[in-house]
């Protein structure tokens, strides 16, 4: 305990330095640049905030709805003892252990027809990251439809164990990256698990860095 | 007539409306997204779109999980 109390957490610009060591400053200023926004915080969207979280992304925007359920902790970022706390709460908690000066904005509500063009207003890249098929298909007609300017990065399909080839990366069109194998549907007996989880949201995480580095 | 349907060329009779097309092949259409030529087509114009010979269509229909 003593220990960790002298502990000193490192200035800004420490954490700064060694980001721009490895991606050059080019690179890092685009990241910081960059306004993400990801709707829902499960086993895709805690993963995908926690990788861009890491390598700099300037500004987060996380959204979702519900609590930490024990029933998350098999494949999302969280911990026992953040069950029952609002996911957009809990992430955040434990991003800004991660990186202290992150600029992290929540916003915990369901999203609907109503509210995304407020949700989304500030967001380059909108990243979708939903468990519900309905949610993810409203999301993506929404970007494509109201907003040909920004980007939309999705999932569908990443189910079970294995088959962690078939998991990929596809360009739709121009501003619509589809990550996933396209088939694997979570339901009882093929249960969503971390590692396939985790492959499809460093997928699409990464998607949104070459986006980010590439084309914003 | 012929139209590249998810990647495949596909044979259609003339004048096939988008909608029918998708009704035949099943799709929920709370839970897709379709993009003939790389635009996204409104859920609103399903039933009004005309496919026509060339077109490039790209249905996605999303599965739970995430």
């Amino acid at each position: 305990m003593q220990m960790q109390e002298e502990r000193k957490i490192p200035a800004r610009e420490e954490i700064r330095s060694v980001r721009v060591k490895r991606h050059t400053q080019e690179v890092q200023e685009k990241l910081e640049r960059a306004h993400v926004a990801i709707a829902g915080l499960g086993g895709l969207g805690s993963n995908i905030s926690l990788s861009l979280l890491r390598i700099g992304v300037g500004h987060l925007h996380l959204i979702d709805m519900d609590e930490v359920d024990l029933s998350n902790i098999n494949r999302q970022q969280y911990r026992l003892r953040q069950v029952g706390m609002l996911k957009t709460d809990a992430l955040k908690e434990e991003l800004l252990d991660i990186d202290p000066y992150a600029d992290i904005k929540t916003t915990c509500v369901r999203i609907d027809e109503t509210n995304m063009e407020e949700l989304f207003a500030g967001a380059d890249i909108v990243c979708e990251a939903f468990d519900d098929p309905v949610c993810k298909a409203m999301l993506v007609n929404f970007v494509l439809e109201k907003h040909p300017e920004k980007y939309i990065v999705a999932a569908s399909g990443m189910a079970g164990y294995g088959k962690s080839n078939e998991i990929r990366t596809r360009q739709i069109s121009d501003h619509f990256i589809l990550c996933g194998d396209g088939t694997s549907e979570g339901h009882k007996g093929n249960g969503l698990m971390a590692p396939r989880v985790a492959l499809a949201a460093a997928h699409e995480a990464n998607a949104i860095v070459e986006l980010i580095i590439d084309r914003l | 007539m012929t139209i590249t349907y998810n990647g495949e060329k596909t044979e259609l009779a003339d004048g096939t409306r988008l909608g029918d097309f998708l009704r035949e092949k099943g799709y929920r259409p709370q839970i897709i997204a379709v993009e003939i030529n790389l635009a996204i087509v409104p859920k609103s114009d399903y039933e009004t779109v005309v496919l026509k010979e060339g077109d490039t269509l790209e249905v996605v229909s999303f599965m739970g999980g995430g």
